[in-house]
């Protein structure tokens, strides 16, 4: 036992292990693979590299194979994107054999943590004064430029499939926008600005279908209640904003009440 | 000193990467005929300034020859011809080498880059380069690359023209980052 007690140093891929005077960092260790932040061609610029390491449970020959088409169907994914003008990282390199893919760094935190530091710690059963409910205003500009993000994502006929608040961050806007009375306030408010960046298109798929893109909105409106359950009313800003996105929206925001209402039956049922 | 030799993060020290520019050339022809028979002093990649656009565009080429040679994957017969090849949004070697290699009619400015060279020392590159290229030698810098840049010329190769951002774009600077953007990122996905 004793054997394993040690923290288990994760082996670098053969692409992290040529020299750079900044050494490449672990950020996340997911089940599918890792991000390491470190830095493309100079060290002035930072990039995300993810890893997809070999399963050790999948056959080796599928295992590559699936490897290889999820890394190039990212790639693929955010080079659509990115030409049609949704917010995601740009790629700088990849070798999808080799299982990475090098993407523009985003310096800020996941939309998950802004919010979380925007709410603060306080049990959820606390009043809230009116002073706090006349200034949601900077989280419901947050909530609407999410919708905006995932409407501009549907309306390039991109499914995310895997949309939280853990899969967008935030991009802090350049200044001058921090100017809260109490310091603590601009803090919060700090926390919760900037530009939405989407994230993590290992799961994407390409579709136009009212259907699909319901969908996508209902497993970020479940996510998000189970992650904020003190925000879940603020939800609606994500798809009023969404709504005005492009000429479908409107009939995808119909449709997301058929799938939650499918959704409601699953659940009575166990 | 017209020779740079010029570090890229994780690009290990087998592979030392060595770069210089040369405005107005006079003799492409010579070079070109040079490197079609295959001499062995022009173990370099020549590249027409024109078709690039910035330091990082170039390097990045230079970057993804490296590292096929690394994982044993080159497409073409070495890496010199991997950095031509790696600028390039397709595999189709033969477009690459018209479009990012040197044409003896057309080609003013040319960057010579040397990643993984033979020669011991920078200095005797930068003496053999001194002999053979009939040019002047400038700074490989963003500001003078961006004064041989042919912007209508990398708009087609890279697919460019109708893409909705850039013509959502109006200030010229912003446009130029975003091509340059859109332009490494269309190298990265090579042949997919
Ligand atoms: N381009 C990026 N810039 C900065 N951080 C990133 C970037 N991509 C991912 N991350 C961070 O790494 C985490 C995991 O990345 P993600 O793509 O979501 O992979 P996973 O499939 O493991 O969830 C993200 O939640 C985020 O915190
Ligand atoms: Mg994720």
């Amino acid at each position: 036992m004793a054997a394993h007690a040690a923290p288990v140093e994760f082996a670098l891929p053969q692409v992290l292990t040529y020299p750079a005077p900044t050494p490449p960092i672990l950020v996340a260790q997911g089940a599918e693979g890792r991000l390491y932040k470190t830095t493309y061609i100079t060290p002035s610029l930072p990039c995300a590299l993810k890893y997809r390491s070999p399963k050790q449970y999948r056959h080796p020959i599928l295992d590559a194979r699936l490897t290889k088409a999820r890394i190039q169907a990212e790639a693929k994914v955010l080079d659509r994107c990115c030409r049609e003008g949704v917010p995601v990282p740009a790629v700088y390199a990849l070798d999808a054999t080799a299982g990475w893919l090098a993407m523009e760094w985003v310096d800020g935190v996941p939309v998950r943590q802004g919010i979380n530091v925007w709410l603060g710690d306080r049990p959820e059963d606390d009043a809230i004064s009116d002073a706090e409910v006349a200034d949601e205003t900077p989280l419901v500009d947050l909530m609407k430029r999410i919708g905006d993000a995932v409407g501009a994502l549907h309306r390039t006929g991109v499914i995310h499939g895997d949309l939280t608040t853990s899969n967008m961050m935030l991009l802090p806007w350049a200044d001058g926008q921090s100017n809260g009375a109490s310091s603590e306030d601009g803090e919060k408010k700090k926390a919760v600005g900037g530009d939405v960046i989407l994230i993590d298109f290992g799961l994407a798929t390409q579709s136009v279908t009212d259907e699909d893109r319901a969908v996508d909105l209902y497993v970020l409106e479940r996510a998000f209640a189970s992650t904020h359950p003190r925000a879940e009313r603020l939800f609606t800003h994500v798809l009023e904003a969404y709504k005005q996105t492009f000429k479908k929206a409107p009939s995808v925001i119909r449709k997301l009440e058929d799938v939650r209402m499918r959704g409601r039956k699953k659940s009575m049922l166990g | 000193m017209s020779l740079e030799t010029i570090q890229i993060e994780r690009v290990p020290g087998t592979h030392r990467v060595d770069a210089a520019f040369f405005r107005d050339v006079s003799n492409a022809e010579f070079l070109q005929s040079q490197l079609l028979g295959r001499n062995a002093d022009f173990e370099y990649a020549f590249i027409d300034a024109s078709s690039v656009a910035s330091r990082l565009h170039l390097l990045s080429a230079v970057y993804h020859a490296v590292n096929t040679q690394l994982t044993g994957t080159l497409t073409t017969t070495n890496v010199h011809s991997e950095v031509v090849l790696s600028l390039s949004p397709s595999n189709n070697i033969a477009e690459a080498y018209r479009r990012w290699g040197i044409t003896p009619a057309k080609t003013k400015d040319i960057i010579v880059v040397s990643p993984a060279s033979t020669l011991p020392t920078p200095d005797e590159i930068e003496q053999r380069l001194r002999e053979k290229v009939q040019g002047t030698p400038v700074p490989l810098s963003d500001e003078e690359i961006s004064k041989s840049t042919d912007w209508p010329k990398l708009r087609k190769y890279y697919g460019l023209n109708g893409v909705p951002i850039l013509a959502a774009i109006t200030d010229e600077a912003v446009r130029v980052k975003e091509m340059e953007r859109l332009i490494i990122m269309r190298m990265a996905l090579r042949g997919l």
